[in-house]
């Protein structure tokens, strides 16, 4: 018998029920974040069958998705037909009756942690090394950054979740990423995740559970890892995890829901045995040597249409491609640097932490948002924002003419105001260049908040490298 | 759930690779708190224009749609958000099966729990399939197989478990909620607590 993996110690502590051929296993989710999107559907689920929700203290609630980005004192703004269209403001009301009605805390407006679910989720340490964490949004990959167990599920399994605190769930693949080399300067975690996508392709993991590995992640820190984490479902991975270290032991201490005094201890010792035993074997393994790795940036219409900025667009010819370059007005053979930019996005649960804010504060201070770009900075958590105001850094994100607006998942999917107007170019730190994501015939280029950042100076697409 | 065994009827093609959940249904559509006319928005944005006009080239605005309850779609059907509405807005469109050679694992994951039956198949089949849009397919559920108008029959791998609750029509909430006693148990014998 060979070892086990992180994934194995972490699937096997939660089976509740074990698989067979006839059955998936009854699954046990230790954190089920919830947000205004895809719940009420399920919360109507239980009024239906008369259920109450099994762990309400097993619940994390917030809202985000469709959430306007400018100060809500009170719920009277959403009237406001210039910040929230009815059907959000609706949404968001309902969010507050079905907690209130389920007895479930909610993180709402003016609460210290309402945020994106993904940021709030670690920054209150409810995200811990070896729990489960689902959430009905697929970037809950994200908590892998911490040795968690995160994935996405879809409305009806919200419902299961809030009934019964399980899923029924079959085991996935294991696939090991390993990342060797060290980042350039101007090259950044975002990077990574990119070409690591571009490499694999957008199916690349599908039906895998990722575990990101190698001398390279041991150096991120934990918003890095977690601007990785986050793109596993990118790859189509189910998930992806990275073993719990030094590093994520000292983000964690002290934080509202980490465990306290004896406790503490208690969880680290336990937590450090959540890593991949030697012996251990996973079913596929990737490697990816970053040493040369330059800024990537998005070319077409998925995460895995990326390119080197200093590369040309390669020539692939196939009907999704042609389709793509056709949709981004962009050509076969030509770099994307020097494309002319409308709106700069930084943003979302890929890039809203503190070392995306500070790097984009870094490299705007003293410079100006060029005249034709349109630059939004939106934090993912209202702690970030106030963190962030502390330390200053808003100041320095005005004065260059950027935009400062509250917290939440706003341009990365154009579910509220903050939209892209047709054939709008936007660089942009979220994770989805699919098209009209951003808002419908929006032309979207992921790339860093560096890149991001150089972009909006330039006003066309710049090369980080030559802005730091 | 909507109780399906076997079903035959022609199919709509959509030969494109990748086509994400964010295609299928636009996030401005999920502000619905119901599930009510959800089919109204599948593709919106690839089936009308700005104006609100259908795209005529468009395979699902072809006349003939109402009678094809099956599409196949190009390799990774999908990708991207976990959105049940992806699913729900298909269902409620009327397509009862999505046939592809890969299919991103949370969406068949959703499609399972309504009733949408995913179908994988190899890729000669695969290739067939988009290159003869319309052709009459049966998918039977029961015999796990795929029936092409050639003769050829090809079976197709489903889970055991969301299979037989298709084929019984009920849904897997059910299941868990037989599961209550061991699931607090399991909650009462764990060396440590969330």
């Amino acid at each position: 018998m060979g070892g086990k993996t992180l994934f194995d110690k972490v699937w096997d502590d939660h089976v509740v029920v074990p698989e067979s051929e006839q059955t998936p296993a009854v699954f046990y989710i230790d954190l089920h974040i919830v947000h205004e999107v895809t719940t009420p559907q399920a919360f109507n689920m239980l009024r239906e069958n008369k259920l109450p929700v099994r762990r309400p203290d097993l619940m994390l609630a917030t809202m985000d998705h469709s959430t306007p980005t400018v100060p809500v004192k009170d719920l009277s703004v959403l009237d406001d037909p210039a910040i929230s269209a009815p059907e959000p403001a609706k949404q968001i009301r309902q969010m507050i009756v079905n907690c209130e009605e389920f007895g479930i805390e909610l993180h709402g407006f003016g609460d210290h942690h309402r945020g994106i679910v993904h940021v709030i989720g670690p920054e209150i340490g409810a995200t811990q090394p070896g729990k489960t964490i689902v959430c009905g949004d697929s970037h809950s990959s994200t908590h892998g950054a911490f040795g968690a167990l995160g994935f996405g599920i879809g409305t009806t399994e919200v419902g299961h979740v809030l009934a019964t605190q399980c899923l029924l769930q079959r085991k996935a693949k294991s696939m090991a990423v390993n990342i060797t080399g060290k980042l350039q300067p101007g090259v950044s975690a975002k990077d990574i995740i990119l070409a690591l996508i571009g490499k694999i392709g957008v199916d690349g993991g599908t039906g895998h559970v990722i575990e990101y590995r190698g001398e390279t992640i041991r150096d991120l820190n934990m918003d890095e890892r977690m601007t990785i984490c986050n793109m596993s479902i990118e790859a189509g991975a189910r998930a992806g995890m990275i073993a719990p270290d030094e590093t994520t032991f000292a983000y964690m201490k002290g934080r509202d829901k980490a465990p306290q005094g004896a406790d503490w201890d208690t969880a680290v010792k336990r937590w450090k045995s959540l890593k991949t035993d030697a012996d251990a074997s996973f079913d596929k393994e990737v490697s990816l040597d970053i040493s040369d790795l330059e800024p990537q940036v998005t070319f077409g219409t998925n995460p895995g249409m990326v390119v080197s900025i200093s590369k040309p667009i390669p020539k692939i010819g196939d009907l999704s491609f042609n389709k793509a370059i056709d949709y981004m007005q962009v050509k076969a053979d030509q770099p994307m640097l020097g494309t002319k930019v409308d709106i700069v996005f930084v943003g979302s649960c890929t890039n809203s932490r503190m070392t995306d804010l500070h790097s984009v504060a870094k490299m705007l201070d003293g410079k100006k948002v060029a005249s034709n770009v349109r630059m939004m900075i939106v934090p993912g958590s209202e702690a970030l924002k106030v963190q962030a105001e502390a330390e200053g850094l808003h100041k320095i994100f005005t004065a260059a003419g950027a935009e400062w607006r509250e917290a939440g998942c706003s341009m990365c999917l154009g579910m509220n105001s903050d939209k892209l107007g047709k054939g709008q170019l936007c660089v942009s730190t979220s994770n989805r260049n699919f098209e009209g994501r951003q808002g419908p015939g929006g032309r979207t280029v992921l790339a860093s908040p560096e890149t991001a950042t150089a972009s909006a100076i330039a006003g066309v697409i710049a090369d980080p490298r030559d802005y730091i | 759930m909507e109780q399906l065994t076997q079903l035959t009827s022609k199919t709509t093609v959509l030969p494109i690779d990748d086509v994400d959940t964010d295609q299928i249904i636009p996030a401005r559509f999920l502000t619905t708190t119901t599930r009510d006319g959800i089919g109204k928005a599948l593709f919106a944005d690839w089936r009308f224009d700005a104006q609100g006009n259908a795209i005529k080239d468009f395979p699902l605005n072809a006349p003939d749609i109402a009678d094809c309850k099956f599409l196949v779609a190009g390799r990774n059907f999908g990708c991207g958000s976990s959105r049940e509405h992806a699913p729900w807005s298909l269902f409620d469109f009327g397509i009862r099966a999505v046939i592809s050679s890969e299919i991103a694992d949370i969406f068949r994951n959703n499609s399972l729990k309504n009733g949408l039956v995913p179908v994988i198949v190899d890729n000669d089949t695969h290739q067939w399939l988009l290159a003869n849009p319309g052709a009459e397919v049966t998918v039977d559920l029961e015999a796990r197989e795929l029936r092409l108008p050639t003769g050829k029959a090809v079976t197709f791998p489903i889970d055991n478990f969301a299979r037989h609750c298709i084929l019984e029509g009920i849904d897997q909430t059910g299941y868990l909620m037989q599961n209550i006693d061991n699931i607090g148990r399991f909650e009462s014998n764990r060396s440590w607590q969330p």
